[in-house]
C-alpha cells in the first residue's frame, strides 16, 4: 500500500453509553437507589441472590427507559426479553446480570448534533436496552482483600447503542453532552458523571473515506467528557500509526489510564469472555401497551430542542443565550419561571422580547455570578425568579436604572423583601421628577462654569464628565435620559 | 394408638382435630415418635421437634378458643428446598450445609398461615437433581417398602425422596415436594403415594430454591388424593414476588372427590408405551382404563408423536438453568467457602469443587455447554424447539380428551444396590414424566397397584393448563378402583 498522509484518514466512532435510571427503587428489586449511603445498607435479598429469591420488574424503570426512547425519535418494541449475561465477580451475587440482549425494549432512532454553529448533523441510535447495574468491588481498603458493596447492585441501567456515526472526539463529545441534556430533561437519568451515572464506552476504527470500515477496538472505563476526548485522540493516532507502518489492528477491548492518556489492552481472558445469553427463565417477556406508551409521549416535557427553538422564536432571544439557558434544565426552569412573572407584571407596556432579551442578561450575567460566588444553588438561592423578576421589572419601569439595579441585587443576597421594598428601604428610586434633575443639573453647570466654556470651545468630550457629575451629585438616581436631554439644553 | 393417629389420612386427622378427638400436640408427638422409630429411612435432614411441640400448643390453644384455621394442628413434613425462616435449609447439599433462610418461602407460608405444624426438612436428592435420593450430602433416604423376595430395601426414588419415605411410613400427615422432572410423581409412585405437580404458575416459586426455572413446581405428597386437593388448595395462587406466578383463580379442588366421570374423555398416549417398560405396569395401565371407563369415562388414543424427544431436550433445558441459576453458590456470601483459598479465582473453584456433589457438577457442565458459543443454536435453542413442539401437541391433544392416563414410571422402585450406574440409564426413569414439566401442565401419580414382590406401581394423569380439578376427579375415581394397601407395620 503506498504511504498515504493522515489527511486522508476518516476516524469512525460509535458508543455505548450507560445511563443510571433515575427511580426510588431498583430494576428488580425494592431496595432504594440513593448515591452515598453506607456499604451494604441498601441490599434486598435478590440483589444479594440469595436462594429462591426472584426479581420482579420495576415498572418505573420501564417508563424511563420509554420516555427516554421517545426522546431519542426511537422506535419502541412492544414485546421486549429479558436474558441473563453469565459470568463469575463478586459484586455480581447471581453469576449473571440481566440484560436484555436479542430484544431490546427501544430499537433504533436519533439524535441531532451541532458539531459547529449552525450545522446540524443526526447521530443515529441502535438501540436502548435495560439491565441491572453491578455492585463495587473496592480494591483499595486492604492490600489483602477485596471488599464488595453490593448497593449499586440490581439499579436500573440504560444503554444506549449509536450507530458508528461520529467522526471525531468533538463529535462524540458534542453527541454526549446532547444526549446528557436530553436525559435531564426528561428525568430518566441525573447525568452525573462523577458519581457514575452515565458512563460510556467508545469504539473506534479509522479508515479511508470509500473503503470498508477498519477494525474497530472498544475502549472501556472512560469517565468524563475530557477523557473521552484524549481516549479517542489517542486511540485514533494508535490505529492510525499501525495501520501506516503496515500492521493490522486487533479487534479487542482496551482500557483508558487517565494517569498517562492511553489506552492499553485488556488481559486476554477479559476478552475471551462467553456470556451464555439466554432468556432469564424467572422473567416474563415484557409486554407494552401502546396506549401507555401514548400516555407517556403525551405527558413528555418540553425537550431542549424545541425549547431553543421557541425562545428564539417567541422571545428573540440568540442563538448563544438561548443555548446557554436551554444546557440545562435548572437554567430554563429558573429563566422561565422568572420570565413568566415577569411578563405578567409588565402586561403590554414593554415588548416581551425587550424583557426576555434584559431579564437573559441578568440571568447569564450577574445571577451566574452569584451562584459563583456565593455557596448557593438553583435550590437555596435567596434570588427566588420572583425576586429577579421584581428586579428587572423596576428596571424597565425606569423605577431604578441598571447600575442602581446592581446595588440592589446585592442587597438582595443579603436582606429580605421584594425589589421594590430594598429600593425604598434605601432611598434608591431613581429621580425622574424633570424639574428637581434641572436644578441639579443647573447647580453642576454654575460649579463647573470653566468646563462649560471649555465644551462651548469645542472640547465635546467633557460631556461625558458633566453627566458622572450630575451622576454623582443625585447618587445615580438620576434617569440618565433626562439627564441627558436636559444637560443638551442647558448646555445651548 | 401412636399407630392409629398416624395411619389416619390428612382429611381424617383434620376432621378428628376439629372435632377434638385427640390433640394436636398428641398428633404430633405420634408423628415425633415414629421419625425417632424410623431413623432409618433417614427421611428428614433436619427435624424441628421443640418447634413442632410449641406450634402444636398454639393449635389446641385456637381449637379451644374456637379459631382454628384450616390446616390447624396439621403436621407435615417440607422438602428441604422450600427456605423456611430460621430452619437450616440445605437442598440436600453440602453447598447449603449451613444455611438458615432469614425468609419464608410463599407455599410454606401459606402452610403456615393455616395453622399447618412443620415437622421437619426432608432429604433429597442433591438440589433436586436425581432420580433414587442417592445423591443427596446427607446419605439416601429409604423407602419403608421392601421387596417380599429378598427383603431387598428399596430406594424412594427422587427428587422428593424424602417426602415421599416419610408420607407412606406415616411419619407426617402429609408432605410438600417439587416437581422439575417428575421429582413428586416418581417417588410418589415408587412410595405407594399421591403426588401432584400443578401447573407451571399455580405456585409460587418465591422461597423456593431453584434448579429449573421454567420448569420447577412445588406440590404435595398425601396418602389420598383428598389429601392433595386439601394440600394444594392452600398453596396455589397468585404471589406478586413470582413474576411467573399465575393470576387465575383457584377452585375449591376437595369438592371434586368423588364427583362423576361420566362421559369424560380420557386420552391413552401410545408413544408412552416405551420400551423397557414392565409387564405389570402395562397390565396395569389397561386395568387403569378398564375402571375408569366403568366409570362412564370414554377411553381414547391419542398420539403424541415428539414425546421421544422430550428426554434430550429436558435434559438440555434443564442443566442450562441450573448451571446458570447455580452461579450463585460461589464462596462469597452464604454457600459453603473453601478454606484454602489463595485468590478469588482459587477460592470460587475450591468452594464449587468441595461444595457440590458429582450429578450438580455433572449438570453445570452440560449446562454451560449448551449455553456456550457455537454450541447453543444446536443446543439449547433446538431444545426449546422441541419444547414448543411438546406442548403445541398436548394442546392439540387436548382438543379431544380431557384427561391423559399413563404409567408414572416404566417400572417399579428398584433396591438400593440395584441402582443404575451410568446417568443415562437413571435419565431414563424420567421418561414419562418430563413431558408434563416441559409443556407447564399439571399432573397426578395415584397409587394403583403392586408388583409381584408386593412394591407400589402408580398411574399417573395429565390435565390441560389449570385443569387440576379434573386430575382430582380421575384421581378419585382410580384411588377407589384401586384399593390399593397402605405401607403398614409387619
Amino acid at each position: 500500500m503506498a504511504p498515504s498522509s493522515r489527511r486522508s484518514w476518516e476516524i469512525v466512532i460509535g458508543l455505548e453509553v450507560h445511563a443510571q435510571v433515575l427511580s426510588q427503587s431498583k430494576l428488580f428489586s425494592s431496595a432504594p437507589t440513593t448515591f452515598g449511603a453506607s456499604p451494604n445498607t441498601q441490599v434486598s435479598f435478590i440483589d444479594a441472590a440469595f436462594p429462591g429469591m426472584l426479581p420482579v420488574l420495576n415498572s418505573a424503570c420501564v417508563d424511563q427507559a420509554i420516555k427516554t426512547g421517545l426522546g431519542l425519535h426511537a422506535k419502541i418494541n412492544l414485546s421486549s426479553i429479558f436474558e441473563r449475561k453469565n459470568y463469575f465477580y463478586p459484586d455480581l451475587p447471581a453469576g449473571y446480570q440481566i440484560s436484555q440482549y436479542q430484544h431490546p425494549i427501544v430499537g433504533e432512532g436519533w439524535l441531532e448534533i451541532e458539531p459547529n454553529p449552525g450545522e446540524a448533523k443526526r447521530i443515529g441510535i441502535e438501540r436502548l436496552h435495560l439491565e441491572q447495574d453491578a455492585g463495587k468491588s473496592l480494591h483499595d481498603l486492604s492490600p489483602q482483600a477485596t471488599y464488595v458493596d453490593l448497593n449499586r447492585a440490581g439499579v436500573a441501567l440504560m444503554e444506549i447503542v449509536t450507530k458508528p456515526d461520529m467522526r471525531s472526539s468533538s463529535e462524540a463529545i458534542a453527541f454526549l453532552k446532547k444526549l446528557r441534556m436530553l436525559l435531564r430533561y426528561l428525568g430518566t437519568c441525573d447525568g452525573n458523571m462523577e458519581e457514575g451515572s452515565l458512563r460510556a464506552d467508545v469504539n473506534i476504527s479509522v479508515h479511508q473515506p470509500g473503503t470498508p470500515l477498519g477494525t474497530r477496538a472498544e475502549i472501556k472505563n472512560v469517565n468524563s467528557m475530557r477523557f473521552i476526548a484524549q481516549a479517542i485522540d489517542f486511540e485514533m493516532h494508535r490505529q492510525i500509526d499501525l495501520l501506516e507502518s503496515g500492521v493490522c489492528v486487533v479487534q479487542e477491548t482496551r482500557l483508558f489510564d487517565a494517569s498517562t492518556g492511553e489506552t492499553r489492552s485488556m488481559r486476554d481472558k477479559e476478552n475471551a469472555q462467553d456470556y451464555r445469553y439466554f432468556p432469564d427463565p424467572d422473567l416474563l417477556p415484557l409486554c407494552l401497551d401502546k396506549e401507555h406508551i401514548e400516555t407517556l409521549r403525551r405527558n413528555l416535557p418540553e425537550l431542549p430542542d424545541l425549547k431553543r427553538q421557541r425562545l428564539m422564536e417567541t422571545f428573540g432571544l440568540s442563538a448563544y443565550d438561548a443555548d446557554l439557558i436551554v444546557s440545562e434544565p435548572e437554567y430554563a426552569a429558573y429563566y422561565e419561571a422568572a420570565l413568566k412573572v415577569l411578563c405578567a407584571s409588565c402586561g403590554e407596556n414593554v415588548s416581551t422580547s425587550q424583557q426576555a432579551k434584559i431579564l437573559a442578561n441578568w440571568f447569564l450575567g450577574d445571577f451566574f455570578a452569584h451562584l459563583n460566588h456565593t455557596d448557593v444553588s438553583f435550590e437555596t438561592t435567596p434570588i427566588t425568579p420572583t425576586r429577579l423578576a421584581g428586579l428587572i421589572y423596576l428596571i424597565l419601569t425606569e423605577i431604578i436604572s441598571g447600575k442602581i439595579a446592581k446595588d440592589v441585587f446585592s442587597f438582595m443576597e443579603t436582606e429580605e423583601g421584594t425589589a421594590e421594598e430594598i429600593v425604598a428601604r434605601h432611598g434608591l428610586q431613581q429621580m425622574t421628577d424633570t424639574k428637581a434633575i434641572e436644578s441639579i443639573v443647573h447647580d453642576v453647570l454654575t460649579r463647573e462654569a470653566d468646563h462649560v466654556a471649555a465644551y462651548k470651545a469645542g472640547k465635546d468630550k467633557l460631556f461625558g464628565y458633566f453627566v458622572g457629575q450630575i451622576m454623582k451629585a443625585t447618587q445615580g438616581k438620576a434617569n440618565p435620559q433626562t439627564v441627558n436631554v436636559l444637560l443638551k439644553k442647558l448646555l445651548g | 394408638m401412636t399407630a392409629a393417629l398416624a395411619y389416619q389420612t390428612l382429611a381424617e386427622a383434620q376432621k378428628n382435630l376439629h372435632q377434638r378427638v385427640f390433640s394436636a400436640r398428641a398428633l404430633v408427638q405420634a408423628f415425633q415418635e415414629r421419625i425417632t422409630a424410623y431413623q432409618s429411612l433417614n427421611a428428614f435432614i433436619t427435624e424441628c421437634p421443640e418447634h413442632a411441640l410449641q406450634a402444636a400448643d398454639v393449635a389446641d390453644a385456637r381449637f379451644a378458643k374456637g379459631e382454628a384455621r384450616a390446616l390447624e394442628g396439621i403436621p407435615l413434613a417440607i422438602k428441604d428446598i422450600f427456605c423456611t425462616k430460621g430452619v437450616r435449609t440445605t437442598a440436600g447439599s453440602n453447598m447449603l450445609k449451613g444455611f438458615v433462610p432469614p425468609y419464608e418461602s410463599t407455599v410454606t407460608q401459606k402452610l403456615l398461615d393455616a395453622g399447618a405444624i412443620f415437622l421437619g426438612k426432608t432429604n433429597m436428592d442433591e438440589f433436586a437433581m436425581g432420580s433414587s435420593n442417592s445423591t443427596s450430602a446427607f446419605g439416601c433416604a429409604v423407602s419403608p417398602w421392601k421387596r417380599t423376595s429378598d427383603g431387598k430395601s428399596l430406594v424412594p426414588g427422587g427428587s422428593s425422596g424424602g417426602s415421599a419415605a416419610a408420607t407412606a411410613a406415616h411419619l407426617c400427615a402429609g408432605a410438600m415436594g417439587t416437581d422439575t422432572g417428575g421429582s413428586i410423581r416418581q417417588p410418589a409412585a415408587f412410595c405407594g403415594i399421591t403426588g401432584i405437580k400443578p401447573t407451571y404458575g399455580r405456585c409460587s416459586r418465591f422461597g423456593v430454591i431453584a434448579l429449573a426455572s421454567s420448569l420447577d413446581q412445588a406440590g404435595p405428597m398425601t396418602k389420598t388424593v383428598q389429601d392433595a386437593a386439601i394440600l394444594l388448595e392452600i398453596i396455589s395462587g397468585y404471589d406478586p414476588q413470582d413474576s411467573t406466578s399465575a393470576c387465575v383463580e383457584v377452585p375449591h379442588f376437595e369438592a371434586e372427590i368423588g364427583a362423576s366421570i361420566k362421559g369424560l374423555r380420557v386420552g391413552i398416549p401410545k408413544e408412552y408405551q416405551v420400551e423397557g417398560m414392565s409387564m405389570e405396569l402395562r397390565q396395569l395401565w389397561d386395568t387403569g382404563a378398564q375402571w375408569l371407563k366403568d366409570a362412564g369415562a370414554e377411553i381414547v388414543s391419542v398420539s403424541l408423536p415428539s414425546t421421544p424427544y422430550a428426554l434430550p431436550a429436558y435434559y438440555i433445558i434443564n442443566p442450562a438453568e441450573a448451571s446458570s441459576n447455580f452461579a450463585r453458590y460461589d464462596g462469597v456470601r452464604f454457600s459453603h467457602r473453601t478454606s484454602k483459598a489463595e485468590d478469588l479465582w482459587d477460592l470460587y473453584e475450591r468452594s464449587r469443587a468441595e461444595g457440590f456433589g458429582k450429578e450438580v457438577k455433572r449438570r453445570i457442565f452440560i449446562g454451560t455447554y449448551v449455553l456456550s458459543a457455537g454450541y447453543f443454536e444446536a443446543y439449547y435453542v433446538k431444545a426449546r424447539k422441541v419444547q414448543a413442539l411438546i406442548r403445541q401437541e398436548f394442546l392439540e391433544a387436548f382438543k379431544n380428551v380431557d384427561v391423559l392416563l399413563a404409567p408414572t414410571t416404566p417400572t417399579g422402585a428398584f433396591a438400593q444396590d440395584e441402582e443404575p450406574k451410568d446417568p443415562v440409564t437413571m435419565y431414563l426413569n424420567d421418561v414419562l414424566t418430563v413431558t408434563v414439566n416441559l409443556a407447564g401442565l399439571p399432573a397426578i401419580s395415584v397409587p394403583a397397584g403392586l408388583t409381584q414382590e408386593k412394591t407400589p406401581l402408580g398411574l399417573q394423569l395429565i390435565a390441560p393448563h389449570f385443569r387440576e380439578d379434573f386430575l382430582f376427579r380421575t384421581g378419585s375415581v382410580l384411588e377407589s378402583c384401586a384399593r390399593f394397601p397402605f405401607w403398614k407395620e409387619g
